[in-house]
């Protein structure tokens, strides 16, 4: 018997807990009439596990434990200064504190931000503090250094801190004040999403990447068809990509107002755990009888290599049916700064010039990527090509430095916004396109499918 | 404490207003709010910063606040001396930040004009525009956030801290 007849807040007869339970713990036989009874989303399972109940809803507002917080130098000192209005000496251990957004110190300003987290995490003595020269970007470096991982619930003073739902961990950004938070108290509040399922089955073509999967889905829904929400990618297309693709995809998650984009974690993501990862881990997945409040289902080989034009995410072309002329060609961030996405460009840009009206900066995500770079020979071939190679940075992405637009600049990029004034002067203009196209396109000056580039 | 009725001239922003536009990423070097005020909407509204009034409110179209997880945005805000801004979607992060740090947000589809004279109270979940009349009705905010943005994180942490959230 059930005493109620929505899905919602139903409760069992016999054990007086919710149906959405995993196992009830007594038998039931039959469904009644009007009635589901529901499993959970990855979503709702790892807010559940972290909150210590057994089963949640969506819209519920729950205090859930907080697995790592992290925050870089812009959100940093923000954070710090709220953190001691807590007057608390205790801080959790899985605090991390990453420069990477104005560092190396682009002026003084940002060299008293950097100080002040180097004080910080000396005087907790923060072990997990990534200064100038031993990390990166941010979330390449939580990746990296194994602190993201599956059924983990990572919070981060960035949007794009979503990145790591492609390990199948529910990560997700907030502000600097709730970072101090939770690493005073180890837990914060959270809304529970509704989920979206979508689902990419097919084979995706030549110079077709995830950052084509995230924004063709982005074109589909717009930048706000995901808000608050949590997406789901599944299919055979997310499942043949390889786990840098897939960090590509969950990153942008963001940028259609999502809460977290999360891939249920298989071989590729333990694989590359292995000898990595901090800790252990728990994969979780999502029931079979979970509720999503839409499903999307697409075509890998119907997808182009895209552009999204200015100033939104959401207005997304193929690359090969717009034509206009570049300034510069950046590579890089945490969207797409991998060692993967560095061989797909030096691929193009091996035996070839990068256009003498353009400027190509090539920034790998963190030092491993860049030494990845130099035991691969992939400087050799930018630096052949004409481009320009720093070290790891957030640097012009955000339109802070190392390559920051004049007005009326127009750039084609491997990051993941171009809104007014991104990337420099207000009335430059950020095109954002894999990194296939931002080679194809430093080479020929314009923007450029690179399928037409290597037929010539 | 959050004043519960606020009246005000209006600033009237379209859809997908982003943190950048509201605090571009430059300016990130200092969470001092009055120093981040003065270039708040530098790139699309530039005399906002030079003609915001302490109690002004802002009226945005849907998905205010998207893209980066800058606090540094409701701060300029709160440093503009905004009261409350109204939008009918919010980026969930701006939203939360918003909330803690005491800058209301009510989710509602408002007809106002730069400008216009509102006045919103946040018990009865009511905004009216002085000018045309118009009463537009709005769910307050669940019982949780509107503690929240009354206590404010900072406080509401210290008690959990000391054992005394209840």
């Amino acid at each position: 018997m059930i005493i109620a007849t929505s899905c919602e807040g139903i409760t069992c007869w016999w054990c007086d807990k919710s149906w959405r339970l995993i196992a009830c713990e007594f038998p039931y036989i039959g469904s009644p009439p009007n009635t589901r009874v529901m499993g959970m989303t990855i979503a709702e399972k790892i807010l559940a596990i972290h909150a210590g109940k057994s089963s949640v809803s969506p819209r519920e507002i729950v205090d859930a434990r907080i697995d790592y917080v992290m925050v870089n130098d812009v959100t940093g000192l923000p954070a710090f200064e709220v953190f001691e209005e807590f007057q608390t000496s205790s801080i959790i251990e899985n605090t991390v504190l990453i420069q990477d957004h104005y560092v190396p110190n682009k002026d003084v300003a940002s060299a008293e931000q950097a100080k002040s987290m180097r004080e910080f995490a000396g005087k907790y003595k923060l072990k997990n503090h990534f200064d100038v020269g031993r990390g990166g970007v941010c979330h390449q470096i939580m990746i990296e250094h194994g602190f993201a991982a599956p059924g983990r619930l990572i919070v981060g003073a960035d949007s794009h801190t979503c990145s790591y739902g492609a390990l199948g961990a529910l990560s997700t950004g907030i502000g600097s004040s709730e970072a101090a938070s939770a690493m005073a108290t180890g837990e914060l509040w959270f809304k529970v999403p509704e989920t979206q399922k979508f689902v990419v089955n097919g084979k995706l073509g030549k110079n077709v990447m995830g950052k084509d999967i995230i924004l063709h889905i982005i074109g589909d829904i717009g930048v706000s068809g995901s808000l608050y929400k949590s997406m789901e990618f599944y299919g055979s297309a997310i499942e043949s990509l390889q786990l840098s693709d897939r960090i590509t995809i969950s990153n942008m998650a963001i940028e259609a107002g999502a809460k977290c984009g999360i891939i249920p974690p298989d071989d590729a993501v333990f694989n590359y755990l292995k000898n990595r990862v901090v800790g252990e881990y728990t994969p979780v997945y999502a029931d079979e009888d979970s509720e999503y409040d839409d499903t999307f289902e697409y075509d890998a080989s119907e997808i182009r290599a895209m552009v999204a034009k200015p100033h939104l995410p959401e207005n997304v072309v193929p690359a090969s049916e717009i034509d206009v002329g570049i300034d510069q060609a950046y590579l890089g961030s945490c969207t797409n700064g991998r060692i993967e996405d560095m061989r797909v460009a030096a691929e193009i840009l091996k035996d070839r010039k990068v256009h003498p009206d353009v400027r190509m900066i090539v920034v790998p995500a963190s030092k491993s990527v860049f030494e990845q770079m130099l035991r691969e020979g992939l400087i050799e071939v930018f630096m052949d090509a004409d481009a320009y190679v720093s070290g790891p940075t957030c640097g012009a992405c955000l339109g802070g430095y190392m390559g920051v637009l004049a007005e009326g600049e127009r750039c084609i990029s491997s990051t993941n916004r171009n809104f007014i004034g991104r990337m420099g002067h207000k009335d430059s203009e950020v095109y954002l396109a894999n990194p296939a196209v931002v080679a194809a396109s430093a080479v020929t000056g314009r923007i450029t499918d690179p399928d037409d580039i290597e037929s010539n | 404490m959050v004043e519960k009725y606020v009246k005000g001239r209006v600033w009237k922003f379209s859809d997908n207003v982003d943190t950048d536009q509201i605090i571009p990423a430059k300016y990130l070097v200092t969470g001092d709010r009055q120093k981040l005020a003065k270039h708040a909407f530098e790139n699309v509204r530039p005399e906002f910063a030079e003609e915001v009034r302490e109690g002004d409110i802002i009226v945005g179209g849907k998905n205010f606040g998207s893209g980066s997880s800058r606090e540094h945005a409701p701060r300029a805000l709160l440093g503009a001396g905004i009261t409350c801004v109204i939008a009918p979607s919010f980026a969930r992060i701006f939203y939360r930040n918003s909330i803690n740090i005491g800058l209301p947000l009510v989710e509602c589809d408002v007809n106002a004009e730069d400008g216009s004279i509102i006045a919103v109270d946040f018990e009865e979940g009511k905004i009216v525009n002085a000018d045309t009349g118009d009463v537009h009705a709005f769910p307050p905010l669940p019982d949780f956030l509107m503690k929240l943005l009354d206590v404010g994180l900072i406080e509401n942490t210290k008690r959990k801290l000391k054992g005394t959230n209840g």
